[in-house]
């Protein structure tokens, strides 16, 4: 098992698609580390960190200066709002991904090990979840629960966990009948620990670079309903929400809107480089996992 | 594969019906007071007192355990009532014919460059692999995937709207909708743009077109990133087979062994994702519609959301888990139409 993490590990550093999105997520882990010294916050503003100082009182976009490299946008930072929501990226990312795959694990586990009726209940309730659009039962669900990062979150992991509940139980279902685990059964090993101990560290790897792809697919989903609204409150350091400011901007001024470019263009790049960075990593894993897709 | 098909159908209204309960399920966490608030004006509320609010909430059947109230909804759905949108101020089913074929147009239209365009790049690529070309298609593929669709119609409508003013938001424009709107316009096949066509109005017409071409490029963007992937790699491993080696043993010239023998068996595994492609093409017009401010189903049910108004979202879920359920029914008879060897059962 060592040897076979040695071997991906130099096939991945081989890849040069995948170094660079490693290279990229670094550089965004330093960012969101040191934000507090990239962008320190105002003395004023030092128990609430993550909200956007407010630097002038013209409603107008401000272009970028000297004081303000990605200029002004609704009257807040945008350089500040970038730094601090690679922080807000990073946490709704891993604590939605975290959290969700968990769920999935466990559904799609016991689903598979029991088989019966408990599979076929678990998979019809799968299916169900499935056959709302995930955007729509997002939307709906954070509404519900009253906006704000804490309910968007909550509203993803409560509608995304089928996709790894579904793989788990077709990986467990074809180790099921090896040799191994019939062996664990025979000599009496307990349920829980044959799944957690056995049947979990061997079907593991392709959930997780599913789980990786995902990434990045959530933080743009998280960003939508910051966009819509439903997310971030008002002034909070988060990339969608910096977005849906630029809206208004680009909506009413015919003509004279690339004046305003930089209300785009930096929360917009940072979020791609983000999403990017993730999907690029998924990729290489997958090809190393599976040369049978690489593209 | 008729008794397939006939069992997927059965099943389809216990999907609905699971679907709907969760959906409603979650609305029942509001409880009765803000359940209120969607019949009666919450100025008027603050008015009222408690014993007032409770007769209301009696009228209104807020006060009845859960699957009583899912079975009123249900039986009026029966009925073809889907309740009063808040939103729409009018009812539900009203307010959704209204905007349902401004999202169809688009959703089908957008269907045309992204299964057409998206297949031919993947193509290309797998047929040049390792070139220049390739490699360019291959950057274009994962950096389109990262792209974000709203971040993307926002670029959109930064340069085609405000720079160039050639593409403009919104569903069409204020006298192109007085005409839409007049009696004398007949609606035909329920599309806005064929419509204008077949009352002869050429300038309705172009102008419908013009508000569709951000969305669609938007909602292309992504989706040729996603297709022409899967073309590519597909494309490569079936290169590789014997019988194309055979084809072009036997002289066919190059063309036909990659469209006749090799495109085709090619396509089969792009037909599973075509039910990703449904849902996603789906969801992607909730955002490209608010981006874009068009009215239409999916914004509809975006602003609905935010507005608690549930028989709107209600009717909005119900619309989109069908298709949902439909599109990936038909997907499945398609695969084994493609595909002889699979077999349904």
């Amino acid at each position: 098992m060592d040897k076979e993490y040695k071997r991906m590990l130099k096939k991945f550093f081989k890849n040069p698609s995948g170094v660079f999105g490693l290279v990229l997520l670094i550089f965004f882990t330093i960012v969101a580390i040191f934000a507090p010294i990239i962008a320190p916050p105002q003395p004023s503003n030092q128990y609430e960190p993550y909200m956007m100082p407010i630097v002038t009182w013209s409603p107008d976009p401000q272009p970028p200066s000297k004081e303000h490299p990605f200029g002004v946008s609704e009257r807040r930072d945008i350089f500040y709002g970038v730094v601090w929501g690679t922080r807000t990226a990073f946490r709704i990312g891993l604590i939605v991904t975290g959290v969700s795959t968990l769920i999935g694990l466990f559904i799609g586990s016991i689903s598979a090990y029991y088989g019966g009726w408990i599979d076929e209940i678990l998979m019809r309730i799968t299916d169900i979840f499935l056959s709302i659009p995930f955007l729509i039962a997002a939307i709906v669900l954070t509404t519900l629960l009253g906006t704000g990062l804490d309910k968007v979150m909550i509203a993803m992991i409560v509608f995304g966990w089928m996709g790894t509940a579904r793989l788990i139980r077709g990986n467990i279902l074809q180790a099921k009948e090896e040799q191994y685990v019939l062996a664990a059964k025979a000599i009496g090993v307990s349920t829980p620990g044959i799944i957690i101990r056995h049947l979990l560290p061997n079907t593991i790897f392709p959930v997780l670079i599913q789980a990786s792809m995902r990434m990045g697919s959530l933080v743009i989903t998280a960003a939508i309903l910051s966009f819509l609204g439903l997310g971030a409150p008002q002034g909070y350091s988060d990339w969608g929400a910096i977005l849906n400011y630029a809206r208004n901007w680009m909506l009413g001024a015919h003509g004279e809107a690339l004046k305003y470019w930089y209300t785009i263009v930096f929360p917009g790049t940072a979020m791609v480089l983000f999403v990017l960075a993730w999907n690029l990593i998924g990729d290489t894993l997958r090809d190393i996992f599976d040369p049978r897709l690489r593209i | 594969m008729t008794a397939y098909i006939i069992r997927r159908l059965l099943l389809l209204p216990l999907v609905l019906f699971g679907i709907t309960l969760i959906v409603f399920g979650l609305f029942q966490m509001l409880g009765p007071d803000k359940l209120l608030s969607a019949y009666i004006n919450p100025n008027l509320a603050e008015k009222l007192s408690p014993e007032e609010m409770e007769k209301f909430k009696d009228k209104y059947g807020l006060n009845d355990p859960l699957i009583v109230r899912y079975g009123k909804w249900i039986s009026s759905v029966f009925k073809g009532d889907l309740g009063w949108s808040l939103v729409g101020k009018e009812p539900v089913l009203d307010a959704m014919k209204k905007r349902i074929p401004f999202t169809v147009e688009l959703a089908l239209y957008a269907l045309i460059p992204v299964v057409g365009v998206g297949i031919w790049l993947g193509v290309a690529a797998a047929v040049r692999h390792n070139s220049p070309i390739d490699h360019f298609i291959r950057i274009f593929a994962i950096v389109g995937w990262s792209f974000p669709d709203f971040v993307f119609g926002l670029f959109v409508l930064m340069i085609f709207y405000s720079v160039l003013g050639w593409f403009p938001p919104g569903n069409m424009s204020l006298w192109a909708e007085e005409i839409f709107k007049s009696p004398a316009f007949k609606h035909i096949t329920g599309l806005p743009s064929i419509d204008a066509l077949l009352n002869g109005q050429f300038r309705v017409f172009v102008d419908c077109l013009r508000h569709l071409v951000g969305p669609i490029l938007t909602i292309s963007w992504l989706w040729w990133a996603y297709l022409l992937r899967i073309t590519r790699s597909s494309m490569l491993e079936v290169l590789r087979k014997d019988y194309v080696r055979t084809a072009r043993a036997k002289g066919l010239d190059e063309r036909t062994v990659i469209n006749k023998h090799a495109r085709r068996n090619a396509m089969i595994p792009v037909t599973t994702v075509a039910g990703a492609m449904v849902i996603g093409l789906l969801s992607g017009t909730v955002i490209v519609e608010a981006v874009f401010n068009r009215t239409g189903i999916g914004s509809f049910i975006a602003t609905a959301a935010t507005q608690l108004d549930y028989a709107s979202v209600m009717g909005g879920v119900l619309f989109y888990s069908t298709i949902l359920v439909l599109g990936n029914l038909i997907i499945d008879i398609l695969y084994a139409i493609i595909d002889p060897r699979i077999r349904l059962t």
